[in-house]
């Protein structure tokens, strides 16, 4: 059964037989980490205890992702990267593995991996070396990956990233994971499988794509924070431009290893998680396996290191088949290239070819501004709450859009955020569009902020012109109030006829008022508004309204 | 590699006999060595070639003390590989050791190159590559291969559309007891 449910897309890549990460080699590594403390902020007890009065679990989460690094062409040769294109028409000499075709490693590549590692305070080894990883699989065909596993670009990083807790999920927390490496490896090619024929298809046009594989230490403790650690990943190497980190496209792809233990004994068997498409599954993922493993071992079961694929139709993880059991990749130097050196200002050698040289310290002096780096400026040049920074960043181009909206209007920033995160997000998310495809500009939405500034309209006059301005049809905020009357009525007279209308209409409330009762005036006010369809001023009624009263 | 009495590691006698009468020594390594040259030299065999291990352009380039020192050679015990070892390379690297003599070929191998482990190599720092001092080439960031869609189809037996077709997963080896080529000709 599982294994129908796995075929039943084209897409979902197999795994390669057993493929289990080299890098954590099991629970005897795991054990020798025991003792260490909870000071990377990992919460004892997030899995309460049961009814049962069992004591309480405590899940880790150790990430490992793959970044496609965005270039021109591959890591050891010259054919193009590019998503969608023939199938089999990227493909060079090399990437095919035909025999007498050598690697020749692209540097854009590496300045992409030395980019990230100092964005993720790693220290970069000026010397790294590339060795060979074997296993046989019909998308690789040279039998072996070039990767880095002895001594890899980048080491000992960190990454801080933030999410919302408590009750309500109002409370931000930043919380750090540590990076173990970042190294340069090749992507294999793509296969699809035709069950019907029972073959698969091999297209070759992603092998030899360079990726950055990002490993992050057992440091999270749920699905959420694997998540949001993701999340803050990709907003980093989007701004850095080193890779476009869209997951749709399979530009980063997460694997996570999943284990429950109780707090103050030795962890537990890890799984491994592939085939997630997104961060959204990521952590319904994850927690899906947390689950899955707590139900196992209290039930008196035991949780095999194994390789799960997650199933997002159906919102579990399913074991991949694996016949092969623990694969011994045989890592070899790889012997067709020398190490890789990278230098500083320090170390830099005279009369050097810029071409072929590296220079750690010209790259870091380049660096954008890094999320985290943004979203404190945004806090102190706009006086925003922290929270809604994060909310700007997130969201692609809402920053930019927030930006100019300010620019273009007299409205204070604290106010506007409130129009950009409440309405237009909402609209966003309602016609489901991305901001780059909005129809409202943030000139037009700076105009009608305008009206509202400048007293022209209503705040529930302004929701109206927003909600009409969403149509798309191009009338600008003025056009759409002239047509719609749906501008403040100021003019003294008009007013004082429509509130005379209104007290000629309620004879009763106006008794209730004359004897005291106040809060009666409110149903006046609000009748006078409905009357103007929300155009009156709700200050001038009332002054209106209490005079004619007291008369 | 010459298997020599006594069980010595071969070792160079680079002019050890200039200094001296030739050793009896010599004529263990028969006419291997470039000792025995030096060696007949010295007893004023050959012609000009006395002078020209004195010749202080050739004693520049040439040592004149031997740089290898004589190593202890202990017996190595024999290795056995047994046959779960042997599964598991045949699965590996998808060799077929087929019988005994493949075996036993193997096991010859690996006594050969366990000799390493005579050598001290502490304090030495490991050498990965003999590339190790070459300048790793790195190459601008531009497109200059592909679209070459037809020349590779051509090398696949079977393709479809465009795409290489393959198997639909690895297959597996069978096992062990069901494998029929596996030490064929067994003890």
């Amino acid at each position: 059964m599982a294994a129908s449910i796995l075929r039943r897309s084209l897409l979902i890549p197999r795994c390669r037989a057993g493929d289990v990460a080299a890098l954590h080699s099991g629970p005897s590594r795991r054990r020798a980490q025991a003792p260490e403390p909870i000071a990377s902020g990992r919460r004892a007890g997030n899995c309460p205890a049961g009814e049962r009065g069992v004591a309480p679990w405590v899940a880790v989460v150790g990430l490992e992702i793959h970044a496609q690094i965005s270039s021109n062409s591959k890591l050891f040769s010259g054919s193009q990267v590019q998503f969608a294109a023939p199938p089999n028409s990227l493909v060079s000499f090399f990437d095919a593995s035909l025999p007498g075709t050598l690697p020749a490693l692209n540097r854009r590549c590496v300045e992409a991996a030395v980019m990230t590692g100092l964005a993720l305070n790693c220290s970069i080894n000026k010397k790294s070396l590339f060795d060979r990883k074997h296993y046989f699989y019909a998308d690789l065909p040279a039998g072996y990956q070039i990767t880095q596993q002895r001594l890899p670009v980048a080491v000992n990083g960190s990454l801080s990233y933030s999410l919302c807790v408590g009750g309500k999920k109002n409370q931000m927390v930043t919380r750090t994971v540590r990076i173990k490496q970042i190294q340069l490896e090749q992507d294999s090619g793509k296969s699809l499988h035709d069950d019907i024929r029972s073959q698969t298809l091999i297209d070759l046009n992603r092998a030899g794509v360079g990726l950055m594989e990002v490993v992050m230490e057992p440091d999270m403790s749920s699905g959420e924070e694997a998540a949001a650690a993701v999340r803050e990943l990709q907003l980093i190497l989007q701004t850095l431009g080193s890779s476009q980190a869209i997951m749709a496209e399979g530009q980063l792809r997460v694997d996570a290893n999943v284990s429950v233990h109780h707090p103050g004994e030795a962890y537990g068997v890890r799984t491994e998680v592939k085939n997630i498409n997104s961060a959204r599954f990521l952590a319904r993922a994850i927690d899906y396996e947390i689950q899955r493993q707590i139900k196992e071992l209290e039930n008196g079961g035991t949780v095999m290191n194994e390789t799960r694929a997650f199933d997002y139709k159906l919102g579990c993880t399913i074991p991949m088949r694996d016949k092969e059991g623990k694969q011994d990749y045989r890592f070899m130097p790889e012997p067709n290239l020398p190490p890789l050196i990278l230098y500083d200002t320090k170390s830099l050698p005279a009369n050097t070819n810029h071409q072929q040289v590296v220079n750690i310290d010209w790259i870091r002096e380049r660096l954008p501004d890094l999320p985290s780096v943004r979203r404190v400026k945004l806090v102190e040049q706009y006086g925003i709450l922290p929270e809604h920074s994060f909310t700007l960043l997130n969201e692609d181009g809402l920053m930019e859009f927030f930006e100019n909206v300010v620019r273009q209007t007299q409205m204070n920033p604290k106010k506007v955020i409130g129009w950009i995160l409440n309405d237009m997000l909402g609209y966003l998310k309602q016609y489901n569009l991305k901001v780059k495809e909005s129809p409202v500009s943030s000139l037009f939405l700076a105009d009608l902020l305008n009206l509202l500034e400048r007293g022209t309209i209503s705040s529930s006059a302004a929701n109206q012109v927003l909600e009409e301005l969403w149509k798309g049809e191009g009338k600008t905020p003025l056009q759409i109030v002239k047509e719609k009357k749906l501008g403040l009525i100021q003019d003294q007279q008009e007013l004082e006829q429509i509130c005379q209308a209104v007290m000629e209409g309620h004879q009763e409330e106006v008794m209730e008022i004359k004897k005291g009762n106040q809060k009666v005036l409110n149903k006046l006010i609000g009748l006078v508004q409905r009357t103007t369809r929300g155009r009156a001023d709700p200050v001038l009624v009332k002054q209106i309204l209490e005079k004619r009263l007291s008369q | 590699m010459r298997k020599s009495g006594g069980g010595r590691m071969w070792s160079l006698r680079f002019g050890r006999s200039i200094r001296g009468a030739p050793s009896g020594g010599a004529s263990h390594w028969g006419g291997l060595s470039p000792g025995s040259r030096f060696t007949q030299a010295a007893a004023g065999g050959s012609d000009g070639r006395q002078e020209a291990a004195g010749d202080p352009r050739r004693r520049g380039r040439v040592y004149q003390n031997p740089t290898w020192q004589h190593v202890e050679q202990r017996p190595l015990p024999e290795k056995k590989v047994t046959v779960e070892v042997l599964d598991h390379l045949e699965r590996l690297a998808l060799v077929d050791f087929r019988n005994w003599e493949g075996v036993q070929r193997l096991e010859k191998a690996i006594q050969f190159a366990d000799q390493l482990h005579a050598v001290n190599t502490e304090g030495v720092e490991p050498m990965d590559s003999v590339l190790e001092d070459r300048c790793l080439y790195l190459r601008e960031d531009n497109i200059t291969e592909g679209n070459c869609t037809e020349e590779l189809l051509r090398n696949a037996r079977e393709t479809v559309e465009e795409y290489f077709i393959a198997p639909p997963g690895n297959i597996p080896l069978p096992k062990l007891e069901e494998r029929d080529t596996f030490l064929q000709v067994s003890e």
